[in-house]
């Protein structure tokens, strides 16, 4: 059933239109241009007027070039053949391995029903402190990072990707440069984890309409892989230019704009791309995590804000740094509830104290003279940050959670930080406290950064003269570049 | 009006079609588009010459210019009758898990699934006799669903009054057999079952009248119950930005609110928030009734990623349940999670129809379809003179965490309380997030209002201290201002913030809220001899510790008094006066 329709009433933008009957809603054709042929998609019908969404663009379509229905909405193969390799954004091989026919399945399957949920409780450890013990990241969570432009977020991104227990990475890139493409391929040939990955990249230099489909496709394959059983990650990134994708065709389109130029419908079209992770029951799962660019660093543009609502939780990245503030994940209290008792009293306790550290540190701005609180917040901002923030630490869970007693230890006292008695008891650091009741001078040294994980503290305790009850030099070895991978 | 009306596709965009008729057409009406192997319900929402246009239910992919579509003079409607307790629907009242049962993880387009259990037998115990008069929502009898008698109604959409001919005895029916025959005024006859269908989008208005809510609903939120309260049969919204907690909010309202029922219509949000829901319920325990939380609640489910017109629907839906269960002298919460999906809704659908667009393109009917919505709670007074109440409670997200957006301000007009969450409280992990400076209550709580405005003048105070504190310095500041700072400080962390996870915290009951309270202002109202800020902020460091231990202490317990008396002895030692007793 080819049905071929050579005359092409109109071309607009990426848009194209043709007179055909019998064409379905999202159906694909192929249009045969000059030097090449694009696939394309049924966007609208009108009677008999057919819009068709171009893939590779409209530049160079002549009006008797020939479009071919092909009966059915975009495909893409399914099967283990798929590892390790490369497609573009219209899912043609992009290394130099044979095109993949068989098994095809189609792209934005039905939603998953929601009583056939359950309740994420599978914690993702990345060895990342602002992560595990602050925001944990949850097996088929849905997760973007926020970052501007200039930001480490795809190497943050393909650390993430290897040190996290799944079985499969599907890596979608939407306007993706060149240069970061060959980033995640090198990062994870070097992880040795291109055997379990499969790449779908849409560059900065294809064409725009193409970025519309890599998370479709990513998606929809990882679906495939979660209900045979496998725990998919997958990484989107850049999904901004996901959304300016959108927004190019819906302008074309002539739609009425709502924010910014963005369609109506931006909430919903990145809802139904981002309620794909899921944890199937009794088979395998889908954790999205995605990068979300903020132009201008304003998270109250249409894409973030958009994002923020349909996603479990966000990443701030925030000068090479996870922010605690605005960082979150929703799903945390699913899992934090059975690692380590104190887990969440120090999860909450250490952002209220660095949330009252960023106050001290604007009134000392402000040249206001410090109290002897606002030196204890002062110190306390300045060892989070180097100590837990950086993100060059790189610390299991129970680690992350000993150094945060230990930092709390050096600078307060038990009844400043707000957590139940009962925990104080059990984790307070009491060399620290018996040193600093008893008015030694003593030093910490955190581990070096970046040294395999392997956490090692030593206090030196001794005694001194001292004036004050506020512990001193803390040596701080550790302390390392913030650019350092 | 005939049965089979057809008309035939002639345009796809998204979602809306256009079709050709060629008989009569109903506005809202529902219609069939039929292709091979499914049947897609749409709504007319544009009638233009011989061209409806109508919003479909469903994914459109593959539908072609010319399929059939067949019409069928029915508004969207729902079935009301027993056996909605416990269930989850989505937007259109199919049931999930028993779709989930017939077709596995998936949802199926085009399957529309019977909403109540046809074969299931109920107990039917008649209450009208033979030759009574009786009018649309009068008992005629009552089946008992879970702890509730459940009352089966004469037809709301029946008009006038008629006389019981027939009234089965007391037995074991299922919903479409028999139960009654009424005989209208002109002599005919018309059968009553136990279940009958009810246009979602017209109010239920079978009450003698409409009083001014005043008891209030205790959510055991103190931030809510004392300082910005909820009355039954009133309307309150919860705008935030997202990650404020808004959801968090919602959910430990449903489980905790002294109402008899809960509705939650969780529109256009995520999948997995509903799941906590579905999941946890069914094993927690309703204290007030030793049974499952599940037995009192209803879900309506049409997530982000299913379809958008049934998002609309499902406010609607969930409206309308709650209307059916007040009629039978009930107290129903209505939770809508998130009302500006369900407005982005009519933004699609609006763009599409190529509206002249309002404000950020939201269409120009938006504010009236908002108060219309809100406008359908309230605390009435039934015929047979007892008691029911409507209260809504909906979330809005603003775009950008704005509140000058437009589907706030319309909110913002039309509830009676305003729980305002702002970015700067959950950042620095206040919760519940609810601005104290911002939000507003027209409602009477479980405290005096004079007393509460009191301690809220504390907190304002407090935060103008604060304000200062951050220009002229610490040192700056004078002892007794300093003081006060601290005061609002206990305040905020030990009465406003709560810790919703945690058993005892989680719920505060009126009573302990009531006591809390009386002892904070005793502790407020004391003149305290502090000379340094240094021994200030170590004394209600102290102070805030100890009454941190208290409210995880379990009320009325030998700890909670020794709690308490410790704090008395703390509150003592810096006492100006002789004795706080």
């Amino acid at each position: 059933m080819q049905k071929f329709h050579n005359r092409i009433l109109s071309v607009a933008g990426n848009v194209i239109t043709v007179s055909a009957e019998d064409v379905g809603y999202g159906e694909l054709a192929l249009v045969n241009i000059e030097g090449g042929s694009s696939l394309a998609e049924v966007i609208r019908i009108n009677g008999s007027k057919i819009d068709l969404q171009v893939f590779s663009g409209g530049r160079g379509i002549s009006t008797n070039d020939h479009v071919r229905f092909l009966g059915h909405p975009m495909r893409v193969s399914f099967s283990d053949n798929l590892l390790g390799r490369i497609f573009n954004g219209s899912g043609e091989p992009m290394d130099k391995g044979p095109r993949l026919t068989e098994n095809l399945i189609e792209l934005g399957r039905p939603t998953v029903n929601p009583v056939k949920r359950i309740i994420p409780d599978r914690m993702i450890h990345t060895g990342i402190p602002m992560i595990d013990l602050f925001n944990s990241l949850v097996v088929s969570q849905k997760l973007p990072i926020f970052s501007i432009s200039g930001e480490p977020y795809n190497p943050l991104l393909a650390r993430i990707a290897l040190q996290a227990k799944v079985d499969l990475i599907i890596l979608g890139g939407m306007g993706l440069k060149h240069d970061d493409y060959l980033f995640f391929k090198d990062e994870l040939e070097k992880g040795g984890a291109l055997s379990r990955s499969i790449f779908f990249i849409h560059t900065a230099s294809d064409p725009v309409v193409e970025a519309l489909l890599v998370p479709d496709l990513c998606l929809a394959v990882g679906e495939k892989f979660a209900l045979n059983g496998k725990d998919v990650l997958v990484l989107l990134t850049d999904m901004t230019n996901f959304s300016d994708a959108l927004r190019e065709i819906a302008v074309t389109m002539e739609q009425v704009p709502s924010n910014r130029g963005y369609p109506g419908d931006l909430y919903s079209q990145l809802a139904s791309r981002y309620e794909k992770a899921v944890d199937f029951e009794n088979a395998g799962s889908v954790t999205i995590l995605a990068v979300t660019t903020m132009p201008g660093n304003d998270v109250t543009h249409p894409v973030p804000d958009n994002t923020g609502y349909i996603t479990e939780g966000q990443f701030y990245l925030h000068g090479g740094r996870i922010d605690p503030f605005g960082s979150l994940s929703r799903l945390k209290q699913n899992v934090n509830k059975k690692t380590r008792d104190d887990h969440r009293a120090i999860m909450d306790s250490m952002v209220r104290l660095f949330a009252a550290y960023r106050e001290t540190q604007e009134k000392r701005a402000m040249g206001f003279r410090m109290s002897e609180w606002d030196e204890k917040l002062l110190k306390y901002g300045e060892l989070f940050e180097t100590h837990m923030m950086d993100l060059s630490v790189n610390l299991p869970l129970e680690q992350a959670l000993d150094r945060g007693w230990m930092i709390l230890s050096i600078c307060f006292d038990p009844q400043e930080v707000g957590i139940k008695t009962e925990l104080i008891e059990k984790y307070w650091n009491r060399e620290i406290k018996k040193a600093k009741d008893e008015g030694l001078e003593f030093n910490v040294t955190f581990p070096e950064k970046g040294s395999g994980g392997v956490y090692m503290s030593s206090f030196a305790l001794e005694r001194d003269e001292m004036d004050s009850d506020i512990p001193e030099q803390v040596n701080r070895n550790g302390r390392n570049t913030a650019n350092e991978k | 009006m005939s049965d089979n009306k057809n008309g035939h596709i002639f345009s796809i965009t998204g979602n809306l079609i256009s079709v050709d008729f060629y008989e009569n057409v109903r506005q809202n009406e529902i219609g069939y588009v039929l292709t091979k192997d499914k049947r897609l319900k749409a709504e007319v929402i544009r009638i233009n010459g011989n061209r409806a246009e109508m919003q479909v239910f469903e994914e459109t992919g593959g539908l072609k210019a010319g399929d059939d579509v067949e019409f069928t003079s029915e508004l969207l409607s729902v079935i009301l009758g027993p056996g909605i307790l416990g269930q989850v629907y989505d937007g259109l009242q199919n049931p999930l898990p028993e779709m989930a049962e017939k077709y596995g993880f998936f949802l199926q387009t085009g399957i529309y699934l019977k909403p109540l259990d046809e074969n299931r037998k109920w107990k039917f115990t008649p209450i009208a006799k033979p030759g009574d008069t009786v009018y649309p929502g009068s008992y005629l009898g009552n089946v008992v669903e879970n702890i509730f008698d459940h009352k089966i109604m004469v037809p709301f959409g029946f008009r006038g009054s008629f006389k019981v001919s027939e009234i089965n005895p007391e037995g074991v029916y299922s919903i479409n057999e028999p139960v009654a025959v009424l005989e209208t005024p002109k002599g005919t006859q018309e059968t009553v079952t136990m279940s009958f269908r009810w246009p979602v989008k017209v109010p239920v208005e079978l009450y003698r009248q409409r009083l001014l809510p005043a008891d209030p609903m205790v959510t055991g939120i103190r931030a809510i119950d004392t300082f910005f309260p909820v009355s039954l049969g009133g309307t309150y919204c919860i705008p935030g930005p997202f990650g404020a907690g808004k959801t968090v909010l919602q959910h430990v309202t449903s489980r905790h609110a002294q109402v008899d029922i809960v509705i939650i219509a969780a529109c256009g949000e995520r999948a997995g928030e509903v799941v906590e829901l579905l999941r946890e319920f069914p094993q927690l325990t309703d204290p007030r009734t030793g049974r499952s939380l599940m037995e009192r609640t209803v879900i309506i489910c049409n997530t982000s990623s299913m379809p958008v017109a049934s998002r609309e629907a499902s406010v609607y839906t969930g409206i309308t349940i709650a209307e059916y269960y007040r009629q039978m002298g009930l107290h129903v919460l209505v939770l809508a999670d998130s009302t500006s999906r369900w407005a982005q809704a009519m933004r699609e659908i609006s763009g599409r129809l190529e509206e002249i667009p309002g404000e950020e393109a939201f269409p120009a009917y938006l504010e009236s379809r908002i108060a219309s919505f809100y406008e359908r709670a309230g605390f009435v007074e039934l015929h047979d003179g007892n008691s029911a109440s409507v209260t809504i409670g909906g979330t809005v997200s603003p775009a950008g965490g704005n509140f000058e957006e437009p589907v706030t301000q319309g909110t913002l007009k039309v509830v009676g309380a305003f729980h305002g969450l702002s970015r700067a409280r959950s950042d620095a992990r206040r919760y519940p997030a609810i601005d104290p400076f911002e939000s507003w209550s027209k409602y009477n709580g479980v405290i005096e209002k004079q007393l509460v405005e009191q301690m809220h003048s504390v907190l304002f105070r407090g935060d103008e201290i604060n304000q200062m504190m951050r220009v002229i310095g610490e040192e700056g500041t004078t002892i007794e201002d300093f003081l006060v700072h601290l005061k609002a400080e206990l305040i905020d962390a030990v009465y406003l913030q709560q810790n919703s996870f945690d058993e005892i915290d989680g719920f505060t009951p009126a009573s302990r809220q009531i006591h809390v309270f009386n002892l904070l202002r005793e502790i407020v109202n004391t003149p305290m001899k502090i000379d340094s800020k240094q021994q200030a902020r170590g004394f209600f460091n102290k102070l805030r510790q100890k009454m941190l231990d208290w409210n995880y202490s379990k009320w009325e317990s030998e700890e909670f008094d020794k709690d308490e008396s410790d704090i008395r002895t703390l509150i003592n030692e810096v006492s100006a006066d002789a004795e706080v007793s």
